[in-house]
């Protein structure tokens, strides 16, 4: 499953990037969006995949039985969600803002500050 | 010890208000530090006699082998004890030529700390804090030197030598830890004794480039001599220090220390010796240039760091003796003649000698005193330079291989020099009366002290030549040789070429002097000296400096988003991308694929929204398909274990359509903005950055650098954590300050966007 992961990753950052790179605001956002996707995956992926071994311990036990999934990138993984959720409410927030304030959506236009 | 060393620095911080509460006298009171120092340092001569050293060890940073040890032996002594010495009377002076300054109190506190770092820079053991101490002898002579900050000119003038010494000061900080890198020793005393490993080490050569690069800024030597007579702007007390026993002789000090571990080889010999004699040539033939009284100290003291860098390059054992014999007649004048040229210009208003004159009857102790300290720069008997340049001639005229070169450069410089030192001593205070800006009287006598002390030593050190020889010239030489030395010096050597020399030297110098108006004339139309000189260098340097911080700014710091991030991301690929390919060649392996069919249909899914968001025209779709992307990120998570993960993308996935769907309505519709050139480039960007993780993500799926930490926490779980979700337990526990700090980013996203959401609502009201 990994090298096909390889490439999903790959047209993840890819795409992200092209809409990164438009002058429209909201296509910004949708970025950003399919970049913090882009590199979860990343190292979910880098961080070994396997099938149906949750990282859980089971009743009575204090190891989990018949090997496990790495928890530690889970983790990561877990707070990376989280965190780029709170960034992309704050940024979907702050260009709704500027629109409303600047009346422009173009990123050209918004080079200077005094606008 | 660390005291006396640091007892300058604790002055400095309270010299200011101390000059307040003191008033007039402060200057009188002050300079006791310095001359108690100087008692202090007097009372290790005994220590020191006979080449003896003495390491005095203080802890600073042991784990790094930085430490403020000390270092006394004849060399950091006589140091030392100008440093201190001179110190007293330049401090003395001080206060009569800035009496009622505005700014004097700030003056005393910059000068002493000048004085703490001058002598850490000569005392030190530990190269890492001789180093410190060296910096700051930079930083603080800015100070001194921008002291008239409200000067333009004075402030470009310090500007010019802090960048020149800095500059030097990086090089010398490679040089120095490659000479403990080679030496095995952060310590000068031990270093100093491994002088065979030193030179035999492979990259001999280019440590001693940084080193000398180091000291040749510092010390003024061609092509970086400019800064010093620049350095004048500074008020006269700091331009007597600076040139007599500080500030440029921290580079003299630093050459002639390690002379027993770099000294005596050929790069040695031909890099000290060649620059040292163009460097006393240029110092002499630009001050014979001078109108200014200043200028023309300035650049005879360029002439004698010269000829003490020459001499030091010779490295004979007469050219040791002449080197230190040198630097002590040279200090005990050059400070004199300073602080006369300061009453000069502090009594009559101007710094031009051709605007003076007949000065001699109304300042008539000045008259002669700077007759018996140019005679020392002059080197005629009975004073203690002309034992100097006697030695100095001996040591040119047997030197090896140069000999030719440096004794000719010598004689024409005394021949020079003998002009100048006529004209300082006589055209000012002889002839007829002229006008000055100011009424003309003599000097006050904290301002006349130092002059006639100093001159006066110079006259004694020439009759009893024993006396500075026996106290501390012995133990000097002995440090910089090596091993002690049995001389003794005399005015009278009988006759033989130095004297024949010298008697030519005096006789066309004299010849000079009187015909110096016809000289000057001709100089003047030597413009290309001002042209061409390596001044202008510098200034093309600074200006190119400029050129390209605007030119990058303007590049880099275009304000376009997309450039920005394509600027970025090409990089990434270079850096990246290019060190895998290097390194790996051109093979990627692919591994075998074992997938189930509902995983390739993910797999499928998640490529085929990402493609068609980035083509999408309708916001609504878009939005929708960035979700249908997120939702298959979680199907991953959850095939592939880890629920936790899915649950989290689930809700967060289902929040952001929700927020999308709420503020993207209120804002415009997509725009086709790029052109269809701008859409190929920025796709291609984009595939070669995509591309490059796919290809760095196959390269490192089955290398394992370091064993995973997890199956310690795995362990650790249930026993320390008390948790079964693993997942939880790491978030929760083992890493739980960094859930906190997640939990404040979240939270203060949330004020954001609420404060926003705010004042959106008042507008309105509004």
């Amino acid at each position: 499953m990994e090298p096909v992961m390889a490439i999903v990753v790959g047209a993840l950052f890819a795409t992200s990037i092209y809409m990164m790179l438009r002058r429209s605001i909201v296509k910004l956002v949708i970025g950003l969006i399919l970049l913090s996707n882009a590199a979860n995956l990343l190292i979910f992926t880098v961080g070994g995949m396997k099938r149906g071994l949750p990282p859980l311990i089971d009743e009575g036990m204090k190891m989990p039985t018949g090997g496990w999934a790495d928890p530690l990138p889970q983790a990561l993984i877990l707070t990376a969600i989280v965190i780029s959720f709170g960034v992309l409410a704050f940024a979907v927030v702050l260009i709704h803002r500027a629109y409303e304030v600047v009346q422009e959506d173009d990123l050209d236009k918004m080079r200077s500050t005094d606008t | 010890m660390l005291l006396a060393v640091l007892s300058g620095f604790i002055l400095a911080a309270c010299a200011p208000w101390l000059t307040r509460l003191l008033g007039d006298r402060a200057g009188w009171v002050l300079a006791l530090l310095p001359a108690a120092l100087f008692v202090y340092f007097l009372s290790w001569i005994p220590l020191t006699a006979g080449g003896a050293a003495e390491v005095v060890h203080y802890s600073w940073i042991p784990g790094l082998d930085i430490n403020l040890s000390f270092l006394v032996d004849g060399l950091s002594l006589l140091f030392a004890l100008l440093i201190s010495g001179i110190g007293t009377f330049i401090i003395i002076y001080s206060g009569g030529y800035l009496h009622g300054h505005e700014y004097l109190p700030r003056f005393y506190g910059i000068m002493f700390a000048f004085m703490a770092a001058m002598l850490g820079v000569v005392l030190s053991n530990n190269i890492i804090s001789l180093f410190v101490f060296w910096e700051l002898t930079s930083i603080t002579s800015y100070l001194l030197i921008g002291f008239n900050h409200e000067d333009k000119q004075a402030r470009w003038c310090a500007l010019q030598g802090l960048f020149v010494t800095v500059a030097g000061g990086l090089a010398l900080l490679a040089g120095l830890i490659m000479l403990a890198g080679a030496g095995g020793s952060f310590e000068l005393s031990e270093l100093l004794n491994s002088g065979d490993v030193l030179r035999d080490y492979p990259l001999y050569t280019g440590m001693l480039i940084l080193i000398l690069f180091g000291t040749f800024t510092k010390s003024a030597q061609v092509p970086f001599h400019f800064w010093l007579p620049n350095a004048m702007a500074a008020p006269t007390p700091v331009s007597a220090y600076l040139h007599s026993a500080t500030m440029v002789k921290a580079g003299i000090y630093l050459m002639a220390r390690l002379n027993p571990g770099l000294g005596g080889t050929d790069q040695w010999l031909y890099t000290l010796g060649l620059f040292g004699a163009v460097t006393m040539f240029t110092g002499s033939f630009m001050a014979l240039r001078s109108t200014d009284v200043k200028a023309m100290l300035a650049y005879s003291t360029i002439m004698a760091l010269g000829t003490l860098t020459m001499l030091i390059g010779i490295g004979t054992e007469a050219a040791i003796i002449a080197a230190l014999a040198f630097l002590l007649a040279h200090a005990l004048y050059k400070a004199a003649l300073f602080m006369l040229a300061g009453g000069l210009d502090h009594e009559t208003g101007t710094k031009n000698i051709l605007n003076m004159g007949g000065l001699r009857r109304l300042m008539p102790v000045s008259f002669i005193t700077a007759c018996v300290a140019a005679l020392s720069l002059a080197g005629l008997p009975p004073l203690f330079g002309f034992i100097a340049k006697e030695l100095m001639f001996e040591a040119t005229l047997h030197a090896p291989a140069i000999a030719t070169v440096t004794t000719v450069l010598a004689v024409i410089s005394a021949i020079m020099i003998m002009a100048v030192a006529a004209l300082f001593a006589l055209r000012p205070y002889t002839g007829k009366l002229k006008e000055t800006p100011k009424q003309p009287h003599e000097a006050p006598p904290s301002m006349l002290a130092g002059p006639v002390v100093l001159a006066a030593l110079s006259l004694v050190f020439g009759v009893a030549g024993f006396l500075p020889v026996q106290g501390i010239l012995h133990s000097a030489v002995a440090a910089v040789h090596g091993s002690p030395l049995e001389f003794k010096l005399y005015l009278w050597h009988g006759v033989n070429t130095p004297l024949l020399l010298s008697l030519l030297a005096v006789v066309t110098g004299l010849l000079v002097f009187a015909g110096w108006d016809r000289v000057l004339a001709v100089y003047r139309r030597l413009t290309f000296i001002d042209r061409f000189g390596p001044e202008r260098g510098y200034e093309r340097v600074m200006a190119a400096l400029v050129w390209v911080a605007e030119w990058q700014t303007r590049v880099l710091q275009n304000g376009y988003m997309r450039n920005y991030l394509i600027t970025i991301l090409l990089t990434a690929v270079a850096l990246a991308g290019g060190t895998f390919f290097i390194y790996t060649g051109n093979t990627v392996p692919f591994g075998t694929v074992d997938i189930t069919f509902y995983e390739a249909v993910i797999a499928a899914l998640i490529i085929a929204g990402a493609i068609v968001v980035s083509l999408m025209q309708s916001r609504l779709g878009a939005v929708a398909t960035v979700g249908m992307v997120g939702f298959g990120v979680a199907l991953i998570y959850v095939l592939f274990s880890a629920p936790d993960l899915a649950i989290t993308q689930i809700m967060v996935e289902t929040l952001t359509v929700i927020l999308l769907v709420l503020v993207l309505y209120r804002l415009p519709r997509f725009l086709n903005l790029s052109s269809t050139a701008a859409r190929i480039r920025d796709a291609l960007v984009a595939l070669l950055f995509g591309g490059m993780m796919t290809v760095l993500i196959l390269a490192v799926l089955d290398v394992e650098v370091v064993a995973p930490i997890s199956d310690q926490l795995v362990a650790w779980s249930y026993d320390e954590g008390h948790g079964r979700n693993i997942v939880n337990v790491i978030l929760v526990d083992f890493r739980a300050l960094d859930t906190l700090g997640e939990i404040f980013v979240v939270g203060l996203a949330a004020i954001g966007v609420y404060a926003m959401i705010r004042l959106r609502a008042e507008d309105k009201r509004s």
